[in-house]
């Protein structure tokens, strides 16, 4: 089965430690159920904000098949706005890859709270599951070279 | 500051067809400011064209670079050995920069990569509005700093017209009458009189590049 890899930007207020909830390294939280993404690539920032348009697009590029933005909830900004000048990017992002012919939903940015790893962890099987429907990123540098060989 | 768009990707990619190995030139200078041709714009048009030529099965190699003002011969003539080996420039400066490329380096292909739109003022983060036409003639001394020509949709040199209602121009909702503002600074400097003084008509034929394209001498300056 195609096991997408995933590109996440987490910030170090929010993401970071939901991605480690997620990851069962809270020893009372049972979530080590959730099936685990070896194809996950965690990518910790400062602040959603700190996140340019540049990097979601090469994530793309060298061979992520998605790639997500967990940010904090909006209006919860340690650094104001952070996570709004985020999902602004994103959706710039979304446009240029839909102009090249690649389908905007490979990006998605995800508002949650430090504690939040059952989310992190169902926004990331749902990503799976879509991305498995949409199949590998065939503008992906990788992919052009495999489909050359 | 000039201010330019980037071109819609599709048509820079059918730009860049024939082409395997491409310089992208941004600039420092303007298209930086208004986000259009700088650093950042480069890299990520680089990252754009190359998934877009991926999915195509044919590579794009890009070289990246950013002079300092590519609309300046000095620092033009730095791309020199690498405009040498690529098959095409796709330029993101302005108009004039890409201009300059094409007239130093007489057997490379030069693309433009931005629309160069105005000459205008940032008024917030994300926003660039007209403000100069280049008319030749500055006539702001007697209109309180509010340009005309370059902000009125009739360029009246005697405003306003009857299509100003409650400061909005009739053109657009969202478009100030300028001889509203034009009013209202007059107004708030103590100025009203000077718009008792009739503002002749602008001599298109010498102040403008209605006459062709305009040329400065300074011979002072020249080596």
């Amino acid at each position: 089965m195609f096991n997408p890899k995933i590109v996440a930007f987490c910030c170090e207020q929010s993401g970071v430690p939901a991605s480690e909830m997620r990851l069962g390294e809270v020893a009372d939280l049972d979530l080590k159920s959730v099936p685990n993404l070896p194809n996950l690539e965690i990518r910790p920032v400062p602040c959603a904000g700190r996140i340019e348009t540049v990097h979601l697009l090469t994530a793309l590029e060298q061979g992520a098949d998605g790639v997500l933005v967990f940010a904090c909830h909006e209006e919860n900004c340690q650094y104001r706005r952070g996570n709004i000048r985020a999902k602004s990017r994103l959706l710039y992002a979304g446009t240029m890859l839909e102009r090249i012919g690649m389908e905007k939903a490979r990006l998605e940015i995800c508002n949650l709270a430090t504690n939040d790893g059952v989310k992190f962890s169902k926004v990331l099987t749902e990503k799976v599951e879509q991305l498995r429907k949409l199949g590998p990123n065939k503008f992906s540098k990788i992919s052009s070279e495999v489909g050359k060989e | 500051m000039i201010k330019a768009e980037q071109k819609p990707v599709e048509e820079i990619i059918s730009y860049l067809e024939p082409y395997n190995k491409i310089l992208l030139s941004g600039c420092g200078a303007c298209v930086t400011v208004c986000h259009s041709g700088g650093e950042k714009e480069v890299a990520l048009l680089a990252s754009c064209l190359k998934m877009a030529r991926n999915n195509g099965g044919k590579n794009l190699e890009i070289i990246e670079m950013t002079p300092a003002r590519q609309c300046e011969p000095e620092f033009a003539l730095e791309l020199a050995e690498i405009i040498a080996g690529v098959d095409a420039v796709l330029s993101l400066s302005c108009g004039v920069g890409v201009q300059t490329l094409a007239r130093n380096f007489k057997s490379a292909v030069i693309i433009p990569g931005v629309n160069t739109v105005f000459m205008g003022e940032t008024t917030a983060h994300g926003i660039w509005e007209e403000r100069c036409q280049a008319c030749g003639n500055c006539i702001l001394e007697k209109t309180g700093g509010v340009c005309p020509i370059a902000r009125c949709a009739k360029q009246l040199l005697n405003g306003p017209c009857g299509g100003s209602s409650q400061g909005i121009c009739e053109i657009k909702r969202d478009t100030d009458c300028a001889w509203q503002l034009i009013y209202d600074r007059l107004k708030s400097l103590g100025q009203l009189t000077k718009l008792s003084e009739m503002i002749p008509a602008k001599n298109w034929g010498t102040e403008s590049r209605d006459k062709g394209p305009r040329k400065i001498v300074r011979e002072d300056l020249t080596i």
